[in-house]
């Protein structure tokens, strides 16, 4: 199966419940190696940064192997909002 | 203030060059030779032994990542010079041991007294809100930010 911003986009999404994902593909040619990702859900409300992380690493433990290069940022609903107000 | 000054080099004695930059493997560790049984142990002494320790891909000096390089520079910005340093390029077990003991998928890592706090991402953002300055006073160690901060307001 291929990688893709849009299929992470996806699971993300679906398997934490995610009410905004952004997935973007940093690789220098787009070659679908790197990715950096925001994800907002309300899943990570009252969850260290640690166990967040650990969330989505646990979403994409599959896919992340072949992955060579993963950024993540996990924000909950109330701190999107105000990071949006910024 | 001088005595944490005093620690500090003492450790850049013992952890610069030498055993940070290191030429291959990690010759106390074993981890190599432990069974997989005992590597758990072997990596929850190794992360335990030094109040900061970090597993690079590289060197402090030369990291081979900019993943790497940033935990590296964010270490620097703190003035944390006395952390051990890993390399888990010169070491494949190493690479994949470090990553079965914390069950996190990447390097780099980082350990603050013996517990795991997370990767790059993780400390950028515990640099960016402050709370790496206290993560570090609980440790004893005087992030080198305070003291800029306060020159700054002078």
């Amino acid at each position: 199966m291929e990688l893709s911003a849009d299929y992470l986009r996806e699971k993300l999404r679906r398997d934490l419940e995610a009410e905004h994902v952004e997935v973007e593909d940093t690789t220098l040619n787009r070659c679908a190696t790197s990715f950096r990702v925001l994800v907002v859900s309300a899943k990570f409300e009252g969850k260290p940064l640690l166990q967040r992380h650990r969330l989505v690493n646990e979403c994409l433990a599959e896919e992340l192997p072949r992955i060579h290069a993963f950024e993540q940022k996990t924000l909950t609903p109330e701190q999107w909002t105000r990071e949006r107000r910024k | 203030m001088s005595a944490s000054l005093g620690r500090a080099a003492a450790a850049l004695l013992r952890w610069g060059r030498g055993a940070v930059g290191g030429g291959g493997g990690l010759p106390g560790v074993g981890v190599r030779a432990a069974s997989s049984g005992g590597q758990a142990e072997q990596l929850d002494a190794l992360v335990k032994k030094d109040k900061v320790v970090v597993f690079l891909k590289g060197t402090p000096e030369q990291p081979q990542c900019g993943f790497s390089n940033a935990v590296v520079q964010i270490l620097r910005l703190h003035g944390v010079r006395d952390y051990a340093a890993y390399n888990v390029l010169d070491d494949p077990e190493l690479r994949q041991g470090i990553k079965d003991y914390s069950n996190w998928p990447t390097i780099p890592q980082v350990y603050l007294n013996g517990e795991f706090v997370g990767g790059c991402d993780i400390l950028l953002q515990m640099h960016q809100n402050g709370d790496l300055v206290e993560e570090l006073k609980k440790l004893g160690i005087r992030s080198a930010l305070i003291d800029e901060k306060n020159q700054d307001s002078k």
